[in-house]
């Protein structure tokens, strides 16, 4: 699905990102841990193509196409979503009129107020785009954005930073139904997902607490820049809680 | 033509703002009164249905039409609200005149000094104590005759504990080279009354407007003032003052302007609040997209106890100039007042976060402008903030 190759990535005058190569398969989740300031957001900003993140070397392919220098939405159109951290205030344009623009590409028409309700947030649909959202109401804006674009390749962006212990399950819950993964939807999607027409994820995470709602296939470590570790996700888990990312370093270095 | 970018900020729009009142008529012909509105000529309901006014009168209480110096139509279409011209209200009641002239000073300002000399009728409309209109009344001033000065005066009344929503629509015949519009009006708002107040105007390129405009609201009183000026216009300059001088009386003000290359727009909003417990805030989104705009506000509180805020936005999408003078004056303390003004072009974040949605550059610009220009408008009807979406929807493509 995607493909990253000997990436080098620049912001400004700085070199964030040096030599990654990354590739997540049709149907598998993968998680990107590492510190603040390792370049996750780089990583996961330059998949998706913004300005500002220049591509110095290497090359991001995507169901087969060199995607490096396509525009935005482009990308979008070819079936990646992202799930951003702090996405900006867009004043006058109401919640429901941007969860519409998500579902334009899709073949089938999309009950917007139903996913709304699945995901509490009904009450949002005619408030303008994350105004005064609180840290939970905009992952939620988030994904049901994502769940109305319905993408092939989901980019999540600290999915469980600041939100409350009650709504982390039902956003574990909500992911797990965009990958067709889960308990949940397990009769419409899970066999879907079986036979490889499943949804690929990139999720990241400094904590890792979104592995208690999430199954991952692969786990890697991305630090200064560098991805420097790739295994397990839990097992990688358990050893930057028990030894600190320094640490779990040592092993790759 | 000027160099726009030469423009010095000192004399902003000082010399767009120079009108020549003796370049103007003063003679209008007399137009007929229309019994029956589904009579009007199709070009001028065209014109007047752009600025709001439904000639069906669907979901209206009442309609007023001047047309240059004659009034063509006013009627009430419920109980407890009068409608007509101003000479035939003075007629009517003695008090008006108690109601005339407060708070201006035509040594001041010619403007008003070409009002009371050459009056031309305008507006007067009462809503009896008590009385809560559920339908807007609706009122337009139109100026059909070329190098015609239409200098009105206006009176607008809601008696204690009445509500009401006055809809002005103001507007030219297509294609005027010249024309002036002087508009003194007066509003009272009594106690606990409401009075909301939306004008759109679609002056048209060469047309010069001078709106002179003072509000009285007692305690407990609220006015709400809407304002509309999406489309070019020669030059406009208008600074409404409102007097908050009973406990706890309200006063909002939303303005929303677009200026095209050759218009000049200098409006603000001024609100003294002169007892505890008011409150009052001044909104304004403005565009220029090749024009110039001053958007004004000042805010006054004068005893403790007031709230006061003043926000005022401004984009710009081509050269022009947006300058945004926000003004707060307290004189006690114990008063609250605070702004928030900010200039710029639309964030690159913005625009990108909704390219990741699916839809281009181009539509993602657009769809923030609209947003942008989309200033939530307390108790418009239906079809009216459909119609202003629309124009909302035309104006944006026109700049882009």
């Amino acid at each position: 699905m995607l493909k990253i190759e000997d990436l080098q990535v620049r912001v400004g005058d700085r070199t964030i990102l040096d030599n990654v190569n990354m590739e997540i398969p049709e149907g598998e989740t993968h998680i990107l841990f590492g510190p603040n300031g390792s370049g996750k957001t780089t990583l996961m900003m330059t998949i998706m193509g913004f300005s500002g993140y220049e591509v110095t070397r290497g090359r991001i392919i995507f169901k087969g196409r060199d995607i490096t220098y396509l525009p935005i939405h482009e990308r979008a159109k070819m079936g990646i979503g992202v799930s951003f951290q702090r996405p900006p205030t867009i004043n006058g344009l109401k919640t429901r009129n941007l969860v519409e623009i998500c579902a334009r590409n899709r073949k089938e028409p999309v009950e917007i107020e139903k996913l709304a309700e699945r995901l509490n947030f009904t009450s949002f649909l005619d408030r303008d785009v994350n105004q005064n959202f609180s840290g939970g109401e905009i992952k939620r804006s988030e994904l049901l954005q994502l769940m109305a674009q319905d993408p092939d390749l989901i980019l999540l962006d600290e999915p469980e930073s600041g939100v409350d212990l009650e709504n982390i399950a039902l956003l574990g819950e909500t992911i797990n139904m965009l990958l067709g993964r889960g308990v949940a939807c397990k009769t419409e999607r899970l066999p879907k997902a079986r036979l490889g027409c499943g949804k690929s994820a990139l999720v990241i995470t400094h904590t890792g607490h979104i592995l208690d709602y999430i199954t991952a296939d692969k786990g890697q470590v991305l630090y200064n820049g560098h991805l420097c570790c790739s295994q397990n996700a839990r097992e990688i888990l358990k050893w930057i809680s028990e030894y600190g990312y320094e640490e779990c370093l040592r092993c790759a270095i | 033509m000027r160099d726009i970018d030469k423009r010095d900020p000192d004399k902003t729009g000082k010399d767009e703002l120079a009108v020549d009142l003796d370049a103007y008529q003063v003679e209008a012909e007399d137009h007929p009164y229309v019994e029956d509105l589904r009579a009007l000529p199709e070009k001028d309901a065209g014109r007047f249905l752009d600025v709001g006014i439904d000639t069906r009168e669907s979901f209206r209480s009442g309609t007023f039409i001047q047309k240059d110096s004659s009034v063509i139509h006013s009627c009430a279409r419920q109980e407890g609200v009068e409608i007509m011209g101003i000479g035939q209200a003075a007629a009517r009641h003695s008090w008006l005149k108690d109601y005339l002239w407060r708070g201006f000073d035509p040594q001041a300002d010619p403007f008003v000094a070409r009002a009371r000399q050459i009056p031309h009728e305008g507006y007067f409309i009462r809503t009896e104590p008590g009385v809560e209109l559920d339908r807007p009344v609706q009122s337009c001033l139109y100026i059909a005759k070329n190098g015609f000065s239409q200098n009105v005066h206006n009176i607008v009344i809601a008696e204690p504990g009445s509500s009401m929503h006055v809809i002005t629509g103001c507007a030219t015949a297509p294609h005027l080279d010249s024309g002036l519009h002087v508009g003194v009006s007066e509003f009272y708002v009594k106690k606990g009354a409401k009075l909301f107040f939306t004008m759109i105007h679609d002056w048209g390129e060469q047309i010069n407007v001078r709106p002179r405009t003072v509000v009285h609201v007692e305690e407990g009183g609220v006015f709400v003032s809407n304002y509309i000026s999406l489309k070019a216009v020669g030059s406009l300059q208008m600074n409404p003052t409102t007097y908050l001088d009973g406990p706890d009386a309200v006063a909002r003000f939303n303005s929303v302007l677009v200026a095209p290359r050759g218009t000049t727009l200098d409006v603000g909003s001024r609100v003294i609040l002169n007892a505890p417990g008011c409150r009052a805030e001044i909104i304004s989104r403005a565009i220029t997209s090749g024009g110039t705009i001053i958007a004004r506000g000042e805010l006054v509180g004068r005893v403790a106890g007031i709230k006061a805020h003043l926000e005022c936005k401004g984009l710009i999408i081509r050269d022009g100039l947006m300058h945004a003078i926000p003004e707060l004056q307290g004189f006690k303390p114990g008063v609250e007042m605070s702004h928030e003004a900010a200039v710029g072009k639309i964030d690159q974040r913005e625009i990108e976060y909704l390219m990741a949605r699916g839809i281009d550059e181009e539509e993602a610009i657009s769809t923030i402008v609209r947003g942008f220009l989309n200033v939530d408008i307390e108790g418009l009807p239906p079809g009216l903030a459909k119609k202003l979406d629309q124009i909302i929807t035309e104006t944006q493509k026109d700049m882009m």
